[in-house]
């Protein structure tokens, strides 16, 4: 397994689920917490990757 | 004297329980009948840690003089058992030239990270805080 988009969502999936296990109890709130999370990873990331597209390093 | 014995009894067993949490991802939450999240934490943290070493990650060294390197053991370490397992396998040796290196010491240490948070967890709930 050497793609890095499907490695940096495991990641994120796995993250997320623990979280949201951690800081919610009720399940429908994890739900939406864990979701939000693994959102925002997956986002920061393709944010941050075309901002960092004209590097030339 | 005696609340002072009931006291010391349940600092031994909160004790007790944060070892096995540690050692045992998940059994904090699994001892105090948190079934579903205990069995998350059992799947997904030692899942996690494997996928680690699969894809090249190291077990780092326990050295004072490089305390970057000591930081990421401590953090290695928190993921209990399946550390000195994979150790004793002798795993986790790690390719830096591979491509993956870099994710798979994200996932080892990650998940040693959470399950520190997961004992903390089953900690502040055997307090009755949760």
């Amino acid at each position: 397994m050497r793609s890095h988009i499907l490695l940096l969502a495991l990641f994120a999936f796995f993250v997320s689920l623990v979280f949201s296990l951690l800081a919610k109890d009720d399940p429908t709130e994890q739900v939406r917490f864990g979701g939000m999370m693994f959102a925002g990873f997956i986002g920061a990331a393709v944010v941050l990757g075309w901002l960092m597209y004209p590097f030339p390093f | 004297m005696r609340a002072k014995a009931v006291e010391e009894t349940q600092a031994g067993s909160l004790v007790l329980l944060c070892l096995a949490a540690w050692a045992i991802p998940g059994l904090g939450h699994l001892w105090q009948r948190r079934r579903i999240k205990g069995l998350i934490f059992l799947l997904v943290l030692p899942l996690m840690f494997a996928i680690g070493l699969a894809i090249q990650g190291r077990l780092f060294p326990f050295e004072l003089g490089d305390p970057l390197v000591g930081l990421a053991c401590i953090a290695d370490l928190g993921v209990g058992l399946p550390y000195f397992i994979a150790s004793a396998l002798g795993l986790g040796a790690g390719d830096v030239r591979a491509v993956t290196y870099e994710y798979g010491n994200a996932f080892v240490m990650t998940a040693g990270l959470l399950n520190f948070l997961v004992v903390i967890d089953a900690y502040d709930i055997a307090l009755g805080r949760k």
